[in-house]
């Protein structure tokens, strides 16, 4: 049965990097007494999938890991007991039933992801920086600097930018994201803060990124849906 | 939320943030103002290195069991952060609580190899605690030190309040609970320390006075207040099955050197090889009830989540119960998807059978160390170890499908001549022919045999304590011999040479028999910039040969030099079982080329035997 996990990475964890989360649930499903199916072969690893690797000092509310169990349980029960072995940061927020195929591969699927983003204290912008900001997302393109393993490139970010807007001190992102386009939330700001005549600090942003989507739509309209609502409760 | 010690802008900015976090699964928590006493436990190393040990965790559950203990654990800070902190006075801090060590009760370190000795002296200063004792004050936390080195803490007399000699189960207790005495009714730290010292294997430097000949030896060792013991004897758990054993360990979340369940078969080993200073100091060889491991091991997989097991202990093969433990685990780990790693296992039948089971024959590799090229040498270092042994050994794993051999070898040991150093390589070239008598369509394409020597260290209670060691030209001179004998081997393609670095062996030696006097050059080159200097690339060894200069000490005094067998060392004044005469004699029977019997095969009367159980008693409740 191909189950998906939806947790929370809050607080300290935000230092733990993604080739150590990975060991880390391995470990958590071994305490939590999940009969979770391994590879065939001499040395067998767990079937387990991450959606998309969280950069380090990001927290989030909306991570997902795919795995594969070999007997039933009860969503409840599941979370119950990963919850009893989390450590403080890690919260286990759903376990649910995925169909096989298409849907069933999270790290494929992901197609946006949502994010806010806070000024640390100490380096916020210019006072007034918010109404400024739907200047910046009126414009028709945003052209940056984007950083491959090789070069930089120019790249319009705009079609990249699903939506865009700010409450109080508090900014919110629907940003492109998975294998397709993928536009990290700290290139948004640095354009912005450029377009305001700054220059960002190196840590001035608090980011905690909200929810991952699957697109449903076709070429004409996206239609995203959150990856846990592609699954469901196991009673 | 915890609020942690560092600020994220330099969290994000060093390598590897979880060093310092804490917050890892199994850590313990607690409310500092519910417990009486705060310990903070120090590897004096990089975190990943701390982590692996057993030692810690060991001690770590036992202090947390208490109820007014909180134990806590800190490592070095690597050198990244190690800048950072100096230049904005963060003061070091404990994983768990993140609060500052200096306001701890305690600071435990545990001392386990030579070069580590700097990083000690760098924790003590990022805490912001005086690095000499005897400018601690009354509200300092107390720093005692534990682990193999503390056989000779000489060297490290200066940076210590007190020291613990021997296996931690037995007398902290007691320790900890004087501790809270003192804070009940106000007594001094001195009136601690004194109090302290009449624990048995407490050991505090202060107290003791050292004078030394005109020659440098050492002339008198004795105490210099009241009441305080001559000698201190080594603590020793005898009864290891009802021992305390963590069932909860601390699991990293980065990848630590030993990323597994660690099982503790067995203390001590019943060989006595006369280099190897663990085969004296935990005399005498004690065992853990087998029932009680195998819970041992299911309880410690269950609470960590660990994907690999394995089994600790000097000699592995020595454990009676091996068969039937390894085969318990090899059923319940196949259950559970685990690994079992099994190191130190003599090659046999029975072990290349285990390893056939539980590893990929064709990617793992089999390990012999024979210490010695000669049988002449390995009777000197009663390695009972023998050519045939190893030849058949190797031909009947040949036989199962391996093809990769490991040897390990000493360069620079008494008695050594130019035909023991080309005997190495002569042994090599032997294994080499075992496996191509092979045939062809019946092997696994060449054999890969990895020859590696490390340089010899006399240490103190062992039967080379008296030994002369080499110069770093003779070390290196021996290793080119050898490697020059290598390329003349037949079959010299299959087999690759390493050899360990001179310069580090050299003031392995310096600190493993140094006295006193040697604290002096540790401080000075700490000042100068030493520091993780068991890392090679942190490792500069001009720095310790310009301290010594400015210093005026005598290297050669204290590694070339052959010792009297009259001289006073700076550790006799510690009793670990195993007598000195004892020692002597071994010493004695090395030069004769005379092999002593393991412990099982016949009682030597080292000494230990006044512990009164292990194997010097088996068979006879």
């Amino acid at each position: 049965m191909k189950v998906r996990i939806k947790f929370a990475k809050q607080g300290v964890m935000k230092f733990i990097g993604h080739l150590d989360v990975m060991r880390y649930f391995q470990k958590a499903m071994r305490r939590a007494d999940i009969d979770i199916a391994f590879t065939e072969g001499f040395s067998p690893h767990m079937i387990m999938s991450f959606a998309s690797p969280l950069g380090v000092g990001i927290t989030s509310c909306g991570e997902y890991v795919d795995i594969e169990v070999r007997t039933r349980i009860t969503s409840a029960d599941a979370v119950r007991q990963l919850n009893e072995v989390m450590v403080e940061g890690v919260e286990i927020l759903s376990f649910r039933q995925i169909p096989e195929g298409k849907a069933g591969k999270a790290m494929s699927l992901v197609a946006a992801a949502d994010y806010t983003l806070r000024f640390r204290e100490g380096h916020e912008p210019v006072q007034g920086w918010q109404e400024r900001i739907a200047d910046f997302i009126s414009q028709d393109s945003i052209t940056v600097l984007k950083k491959t393993k090789k070069s930089e490139v120019e790249t319009d970010i705009r079609p990249m930018i699903y939506e865009m807007k700010v409450t109080g001190d508090q900014v919110f992102l629907r940003l492109a994201a998975g294998s397709a386009a993928n536009l990290k939330p700290e290139l948004v700001m640095e354009a912005f803060a450029s377009f305001i005549g700054m220059e960002l600090d190196e840590f001035a942003l608090l980011i905690n990124r909200e929810e991952l989507y699957a697109d449903l739509g076709d070429e004409e309209e996206r239609n995203l849906v959150s990856l846990e609502s592609l699954g469901e409760e196991i009673e | 939320m915890r609020r942690l010690a560092l600020p994220d802008e330099i969290l994000l900015m060093v390598d590897k943030p979880a060093r310092y976090i804490g917050n890892e699964v199994n850590a313990v928590m607690k409310d500092k103002d519910q417990v009486d006493i705060r310990f903070a436990m120090c590897f004096p190393d990089v975190y990943e290195i701390g982590m692996s040990h057993l030692g810690i965790q060991i001690l770590y559950d036992m202090f947390n069991k208490r109820e007014d203990t909180w134990c806590e654990r800190v490592y070095s800070p690597w050198t990244d952060l190690d800048r950072i902190m100096r230049e904005q006075k963060i003061p070091l801090f404990a994983l768990e609580s993140q609060d500052p060590i200096r306001d701890f009760d305690f600071l435990g370190i545990t001392i386990q190899y030579e070069m580590c000795y700097t990083n000690i002296l760098q924790v003590l200063e990022l805490s912001q605690i005086p690095l000499l004792a005897k400018e601690r004050g009354e509200g300092c936390p107390l720093v005692i030190g534990g682990g193999p080195c503390t056989y000779n803490p000489e060297p490290l007399a200066d940076f210590f309040d007190l020291f613990y000699i021997g296996e931690g189960e037995t007398i902290y207790d007691d320790l900890l609970n004087l501790y809270k005495r003192k804070k009940e009714e106000g007594f001094s730290r001195r009136e601690f320390l004194q109090r302290a010292a009449a624990l048995p294997g407490i050991y505090v430097p202060a107290f003791y006075d050292v004078t030394y000949h005109e020659d440098g030896t050492i002339a008198s060792f004795t105490p210099n207040t009241e009441g305080i013991p001559e000698k201190i004897e080594k603590q020793i758990v005898m009864d290891l099955t009802n021992s305390t054993y963590p069932k909860a360990p601390v699991v990293p979340f980065i990848k630590a050197t030993q990323d597994r369940v660690v099982l503790e078969i067995m203390r001590g080993c019943i060989r006595g090889c006369r280099f190897c200073q663990a085969g004296m100091l935990y005399r005498p060889t004690r065992e853990r009830d087998v029932e009680k491991l195998k819970q041992a091991a299911i309880d410690l997989l269950e609470h960590t989540g660990h994907e690999e097991i394995s089994l600790s202990s000097l000699s592995s093969s020595d454990y009676r119960e091996l068969e039937e433990l390894v085969n318990f685990l090899i059923e319940e780990c196949r259950r559970r998807g685990v690994n079992i790693s099994l190191p130190s296992l003599r090659i046999d039948a029975f072990s290349l059978d285990v390893m056939s089971k539980v590893q990929d024959v064709r990617k793992s590799s089999l390990t012999f160390a024979p210490e010695a090229g000669s049988q002449r040498l390995r009777d000197v270092i009663n390695k009972g170890l023998t050519e045939e042994v190893i030849i058949k050994g190797a031909g009947e794993a040949f036989e199962g499908g391996w093809n990769k051999v490991k040897l390990y070898f000493m360069l620079g040991l008494p008695t050594e001549t130019e035909e023991d150093r080309k005997e190495i390589a002569h042994l090599a070239n032997k294994i080499a022919v075992r496996y191509y008598e092979i045939p062809k369509e019946q092997r696994n394409g060449k054999c890969q045999i990895t020859v590696s020597t490390s340089f010899f260290v006399p240490k103190p209670f062992t039967p080379f304590q008296w030994a002369p060691m080499c110069t770093r030209e003779e070390f290196l001179g021996r290793a080119r011999t050898v490697n020059h004998e290598m390329k003349a081997q037949l079959n010299y393609k299959s087999i690759r040479y390493n050899w360990h670095e001179a310069d580090v062996t050299v003031l392995e030696g310096l600190f493993a028999r140094g006295d006193r006097r040697v604290g002096t050059v540790i401080l000075d080159a700490y000042r100068h910039g030493a520091l993780y200097d068991a890392w090679t690339e942190e490792f500069h060894n001009e720095i310790w040969m310009e301290s010594m200069e400015r210093c005026g000490l005598d290297l050669d005094f204290y590694t070339t030099r052959e010792r009297d067998l009259e001289e006073i060392f700076p550790w006799d004044f510690i009793k670990i079982g195993v007598t000195k005469e004892h020692l002597k004699r071994e010493w004695k029977k090395a030069h004769e080329e005379t092999v002593t019997s393991n412990c099982r095969q016949k009682c030597s009367g080292c000494g230990a035997a006044c512990y009164k159980g292990g194997v010097c008693f088996e068979g006879q409740n």
